[in-house]
């Protein structure tokens, strides 16, 4: 059986976005800045596409601008809240400690730029409390950036709340909604998102294209030098193909968006219920205000990797926060800020499921799981020390 | 996977010396929960000296759980002066190699053999001081 459990990393390609990306690098091969027609076609579709996309998350046509992805959204809307900040002498920043690499890496950018840079505690259950945020906001802070749903653990922020709270004390509000966007609604103008990141891989568009939503009137730099694409904040010559797939997935991904969640959300349920029942497991996150398709869970003993590869010969694609999938020594940034002291937060899984998923697939990612989990533990030193009473059991 | 060689994914897969010795003449253990990696070596040594038996328990990714077993492998049959010498640089050739950022787990194999192997003298001088 192949499981693909992995859809925060990455989404399959829908049949539709394939179809439109390659039929325009068939036929719109123009550029977009060119008088002759086939150019000029090539534009009225570039701005078709940005039309559509905007009005899926009640913004203007204006107020979308073309990105290579969600990290670069990020890294230009925090860089220009904080290049207008530091001009009217505003250099303080409020976010969380679990965001994405792609804002906290800008955020210490800007640290050793000399602004300070308030991260919000997430809690055991990984949710802001929109109390608190107001609590740091300050005369000085420029801007309060908040991930709309966590990668990892699949949490859902109040952003409405976040957003009526920053229009109210004038800071700009930006929100990483990369794992919302398609998936759940977005109504920037409900929400009073200032700014918005969005990665057409991550429903179901191809990698490599995302877009920015900037409010009118909010200011914005451009980061890359040189033609005046995007009305002069980003240049370079349009992803055509790219971006038509994107408008295309995302059209798709609204028009499901509750089907989907009426089928993933139910299964999704079962095997959180299944794991559980794995004796000192634990789930990551609130289990209610979180993305229907995540499922995050840690188990006492056991090291991440080892589970990951064993569940992909089982032919189940998952993935975890332990040290050793990150590269780094440190295990997950997320699943310590929700307070899952090291030797836990290295055993921890992470399902994200797509909406092929079935009962018949939940009971096998459940069986297997349990099987490998059993199998890690038994010559497990840390395993053998808890049954031993030598140390004490954390979940 | 094309991450391990398929000598790392063997010993990953179908770990050889596994479990525990009861009344080992030595214990060894190496790493801690924090960093993910921990390996723990028990040791039956016969009175020539000679690595009778040897058992691993290791709490790790699967690189730690190939090293280690991999290194019960090298040091079974062999005596303690052997083992002694084993290095973390022969493990990993044993193993047809390990990714640079997973070198440190074939590091604490042979930490974990050099543990159990002081454990092993320092009884030895224990037994004879008696
Ligand atoms: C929350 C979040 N922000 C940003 C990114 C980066 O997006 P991209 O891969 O398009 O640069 C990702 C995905 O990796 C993400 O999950």
């Amino acid at each position: 059986m192949n499981i693909y459990a992995d859809n925060a990393a990455t989404t399959k390609m829908s049949d539709k976005a394939i179809e439109v990306m390659t039929e325009y690098m068939k036929n719109t091969y123009g550029n977009p800045s060119s008088l002759y027609t086939i150019g000029q076609r090539a534009k009225e579709e570039l701005e078709s596409a940005r039309a559509r996309i905007a009005a899926l998350i009640n913004a203007q046509p204006r107020e979308i601008y073309f990105t290579s992805g969600g990290s670069e959204a990020d890294n230009q809307a925090i860089f220009s809240a904080a290049e207008k900040g530091k001009r009217d002498g505003k250099m303080h920043i409020v976010s969380t400690a679990f965001e994405h690499h792609a804002v906290l890496h800008t955020l210490d950018e800007l640290k050793k730029q000399g602004f300070e840079i308030t991260l919000l505690d997430v809690h055991e259950s990984g949710v802001v409390d929109p109390a608190e945020l107001e609590r740091e906001l300050r005369e000085d802070t420029c801007l309060v950036t908040v991930m709309t749903v966590n990668n990892e653990i699949g949490t859902i922020q109040p952003i409405e709340k976040i957003g009526e709270i920053c229009r109210r004390h004038n800071v700009t509000f930006h929100t990483d909604a990369v794992q919302a966007v398609g998936h759940l609604p977005i109504d920037v103008k409900k929400q009073s998102i200032d700014m918005l990141s969005a990665s057409a891989h991550k429903f179901h568009g191809p990698k490599g294209v995302g877009f920015l939503y900037v409010k009118k009137g909010v200011f914005l730099k451009s980061l890359i030098n040189g033609g005046a694409q995007e009305r002069g904040k980003r240049a370079g010559t349009e992803n055509i193909p790219g971006i038509m797939g994107m408008a295309a997935a995302l059209e798709e991904s609204v028009r499901c968006m509750s089907s989907v969640q009426e089928h993933i959300k139910p299964v999704r349920d079962y095997i959180i219920k299944g794991l559980s029942e794995i004796p000192h497991s634990a789930l990551n996150g609130d289990k209610d205000r979180r993305m229907y398709s995540n499922i995050n869970f840690s188990f006492e003993g056991i090291e991440g990797e080892s589970l990951l590869i064993l569940l992909d010969m089982k032919g189940i694609s998952a993935s975890s926060g332990s040290a050793c999938t990150s590269g780094s020594l440190d295990p997950s940034h997320v699943l310590l800020a929700i307070g899952r002291i090291h030797d836990v937060a290295h055993g921890s899984l992470r399902l994200s499921l797509g909406e092929d998923i079935s009962y018949e697939q939940a009971d096998y990612i459940i069986k297997c799981t349990a099987e490998i989990v059993e199998h890690l533990r038994s010559f497990s030193p840390v395993w053998q020390d808890l049954l031993a009473g030598r140390r004490e059991y954390i979940l | 996977m094309a991450l391990y060689s398929e000598k790392v994914m063997d010993h990953f897969i179908n770990p050889r010396n596994v479990g525990s010795i009861e009344n080992a003449d030595a214990i060894g253990e190496a790493g801690n929960a924090k960093c993910g990696d921990i390996m723990k070596m028990y040791l039956k040594i016969d009175d020539n000296g000679i690595i009778e038996d040897v058992k691993f328990e290791t709490f790790g990714c699967a690189s730690a759980i190939a090293s280690s077993s991999m290194a019960t492998e090298m040091i079974k049959g062999k005596p303690v002066s052997e083992a002694a010498q084993l290095t973390n640089k022969a493990v990993t050739e044993a193993l047809d190699g390990l990714p640079a950022h997973k070198i440190h787990c074939s590091v604490l194999a042979e930490e974990a053999i050099k543990k159990a192997l002081d454990n092993y003298y320092q009884n030895e001088k224990g037994e004879k001081n008696e």
